[in-house]
């Protein structure tokens, strides 16, 4: 099964990911690169909140939370 | 440069230069607090930058030969960029924009030695800004437990500045850092990121414009040119410096070009930097095993659980409820009592006459009113301590963001709205911990709606009145008392919800943090921020509650009542004037003047409304846990025309009233600390009026369409 630019929000608990590129320009996706979110960057999908919402990824080391909103716009390529 | 009041007298010997000053600057969660305490001890002193609502903490520490080194602590930050006051203020001081603070003469960095890759961003990003910076490689602990070895030699060499390790929970490398703090030849680093070529040539062009127009030097007009290129919008706050329309304009037109011929160029910046940051932390650290799944992450699998992690959520907050709700109950009930005992002695030692009563009923009551505060205070900020230390606070904000992110809050505005239902004050000053200033006033603004237990004697001598004992099941009065709960509830989140939509119009504030590491508690820093609240609150609100409680004082003694009217005394005086004066707007409501004197009354505390009635109804005996006799009282009240004052639709009327009035000068002076301005207490004051005037005025004149009395 090929994953062709899956969204981050998308992908399942504990499964792993590399960054491929952002679905937008904007001032969110900036904060979340600064946070070192950038594409090539390896993503680990923790857990989303009991509530569905938001969710928790790990990268470069540390945990991140975000909204799924916000993990809507960042894409992941193929896992490799 | 000048030295403020405060800090003269700490001067331990007579130097004539102006002591240096250090910002310490860092990511959340890099230890920066603690270690700003460490350094200054109990030498600190917590203001409002002027103007904005971000606090500003400043202390002072000595270096190796003595002299007194000021210290800034700056909010922490992920990045340099300005999206919130927060970050502006960082930005503002680091590049000597605000006359209110000296530009520092270095800059102390803090880095988790764990998380060096990220913590690098923001620290490369204040290298650039030209001034001396020594980093602090916090946590090396932390980072050893992970497999990670940080090369503090290797770092220093390849940015060119000092750099010290440090575990500043247990004060280590504090030494080191101070001799570092003591060196008269602290270097800025040469370190530079490299940038596209475009962008280049138009930061020449802006550095060479902020020569010109603004006269800087070439060590400011870089980070400046820097700054001003790449933050969009540029968060502009009250009291920095506005820089010239020319380089404004400049900024504007580079942006649109690199925006035509870079597409993407700001992601591209972040990019480069990381690449560099990667190279660096490939040289410097070194993993020494292969990494398991953390300790934090394991303790998360349950804390975070739909299940447990509610369970322990429900268990936590149960907790710092339960303490300011019944612990502090004892406490206060002590201070009152030692606030009548003092009363006592003082009304036995001072002859009668207006004067004791002044003193007694005025001041002594009034700093009763105030300090009766401290143990909800005290004890709500002990708890939000522990759960910011440990790293369960952000725990918190990620599972019940969902339920705040509905009306456009913040996960974090949960604890002040669920303080407030204890008492409005701790509640707002835990607003605090809310980082984007708008969700921040939201939370304020709608945190008085939340039932307080200052209303529950309100409610309760009301209910008492409505369903006389015995004519209903007990089942009916507690379904009216958790309407009334549930009737604050609802306003708060429908204002807050509204306030986003239109007055603080925003996008929901951002969740994008991160979940720190799991810490033990550092205890000092946790009972240190607890003073701390205490002191700015005594000294910055309590001033003004105490004010504002002679002056209710005043209005509720003069003028006299005549000789043998003694006990009208309420009637005679100004509130009770103002009571009458109500009269035509508060009528439609159902309230007679009588009601509106007790209205004017709650002021001073809402539960004062039981004993106004009380005086203004001439009943003696209300010491009864029911209020019986009140409550008999108050039924055989006539109006003017013979019908009876609290018929059921008055009760109702006037429990909603209370439901949404900010009738709390205690809250008033609270907020104003908070916000800096009366204009955001006043407005409060004006709009929750509003919505409890007509709440009433629906429920009443409603009420009478329907055929009701």
């Amino acid at each position: 099964m090929s994953h062709l630019a899956r969204k981050l929000s998308e992908l399942r608990p504990g499964e792993t990911g590399v960054v491929s590129a952002f679905a937008a320009i904007n001032a969110e996706c900036l904060r979340l690169q600064e946070m070192g979110l950038l594409p090539g960057t390896e993503v680990r999908f923790l857990r989303k909140a009991p509530l569905g919402d938001p969710l928790e990824i790990e990268l470069r080391g540390y945990c991140l939370t975000l909204r799924k909103k916000e993990a809507d716009c960042v894409l992941i390529g193929a896992s490799a | 440069m000048p030295i403020p009041v405060h800090l003269q007298g700490q001067k331990p010997i007579a130097s004539q230069e102006a002591p240096a000053v250090f910002a310490v600057v860092g990511n959340p969660n890099s230890g920066k607090t603690t270690l700003f305490n460490a350094l200054t001890g109990l030498r600190q002193k917590v203001a409002n930058y002027p103007g904005v609502t971000v606090e500003r903490k400043e202390g002072v520490c000595y270096s190796q030969h003595g002299k007194p080194i000021r210290i800034i602590d700056l909010p922490g930050a992920y990045s340099l960029s300005a999206r919130s006051p927060d970050e502006a203020i960082m930005q503002d001081v680091l590049l000597g924009r605000r006359p209110d603070t000296p530009r520092p003469d270095a800059v102390i960095c803090v880095l988790d030695a764990s998380n060096v890759e990220r913590h690098l961003f923001l620290a490369t990003q204040v290298l650039e800004i030209g001034l001396p910076v020594i980093i602090v490689l916090n946590m090396m602990d932390l980072a050893a437990k992970r497999g990670l070895k940080v090369n503090a030699e290797k770092l220093s060499r390849a940015l060119g500045v000092t750099v010290v390790a440090a575990q500043a929970n247990k004060g280590d490398g504090l030494t080191a850092l101070r001799i570092a703090m003591s060196r008269a030849d602290l270097k800025a680093s040469p370190w530079r990121c490299p940038v596209p070529q475009l962008f280049s040539r138009g930061m020449d062009e802006m550095q060479k414009s902020l020569r010109e127009t603004s006269n800087y030097g070439p060590r400011r007009a870089y980070p400046e040119a820097f700054l001003l290129l790449t933050d969009e919008p540029r968060m502009a706050v009250p009291g920095s410096e506005p820089l010239s329309t020319a380089t404004t304009e400049l900024a504007h037109t580079w942006q649109k070009r690199l925006d035509q011929e870079i597409p993407g160029w700001r992601s591209e910046l972040v990019v480069l930097r990381y690449n560099e940051i990667g190279t660096l932390v490939r040289e410097v650290v070194q993993r020494i095993n292969p990494e398991a799944p953390g300790i934090s992450e394991r303790i998360d699998r349950y804390l975070l659980h739909p299940v447990w992690g509610f369970l322990v959520l429900g268990t936590v907050l149960g907790m710092l409820f339960f303490s300011i709700f019944s612990l502090a109950a004892p406490l206060m009930d002590a201070i009152d009592g030692l606030t009548g005992w003092v009363g006592g002695l003082l009304a036995q030692a001072m002859p009668a006459g207006d004067l004791r009563n002044l003193v007694v009923d005025g001041v002594v009551a009034g700093v009763g009113g105030v300090v009766i505060f401290l143990p909800q205070i005290l004890l709500l900020f002990f708890f939000i301590g522990l759960l910011e230390n440990t790293g369960y606070m952000a725990r918190a904000a990620f599972l019940l963001d969902r339920v705040m992110s509905k009306v456009g809050l913040h996960g974090k505005s949960f604890i002040p709205l669920l303080s407030s239902y204890a008492c409005t004050i701790p509640g707002i000053m835990a607003t605090r911990t809310i980082e984007s200033p708008k969700d921040r006033l939201v939370t304020i603004l709608v945190a008085p709606f939340m039932t307080c237990s200052a209303r529950l004697p309100v409610y309760l001598l009301m209910i008492a009145t409505l369903v006389p004992v015995g004519t209903a099941p007990a089942a009916l009065k507690a379904g009216l008392l958790l309407m009334l709960y549930a009737l604050g509830t609802g306003g708060a989140f429908f204002f807050a919800w509204f306030f986003k939509k239109t007055l603080l119009k925003g996008v929901t504030p951002s969740l994008v943090m991160e979940l720190p590491a799991y810490r033990m508690p550092a205890w000092l820093d946790v009972l240190r921020e607890m003073g701390e609240r205490a002191v700015v609150f005594l000294k910055n609100a309590g001033t003004v509650i105490l004010g504002l409680s002679i002056l209710l004082w005043f209005l509720m003694n003069f003028p006299k009542a005549p000789a043998g009217e003694e006990h009208s005394q309420l009637s005679y005086s100004m509130a009770g004037k103002i009571g009458r004066v109500m009269e035509p707007v508060m009528q439609p409501l159902g309230f007679d003047w009588r009601i509106n004197i007790g209205v004017v009354g709650s002021f001073a505390a809402r539960e004062i409304f039981v004993s106004t009635m009380a005086i203004t109804y001439n009943v003696d005996n209300v010491d009864d846990d029911n209020n019986t006799s009140l409550v008999e009282s108050l039924h055989t009240q006539k109006r003017a025309d013979g019908s009876p004052v609290f018929t059921p639709l008055t009760c109702l009327s006037l429990m909603v009233f209370y439901v949404f009035a900010l009738q709390c000068t205690s809250t008033l002076a609270v907020v104003r600390r908070e916000t800096n301005s009366w204009r955001w207490p006043l407005f409060m004051l004006g709009y929750m009026t509003t919505v409890a005037w007509v709440g009433a005025f629906i429920v009443y004149q409603g009420g009478r369409l329907l055929g009701f009395h």
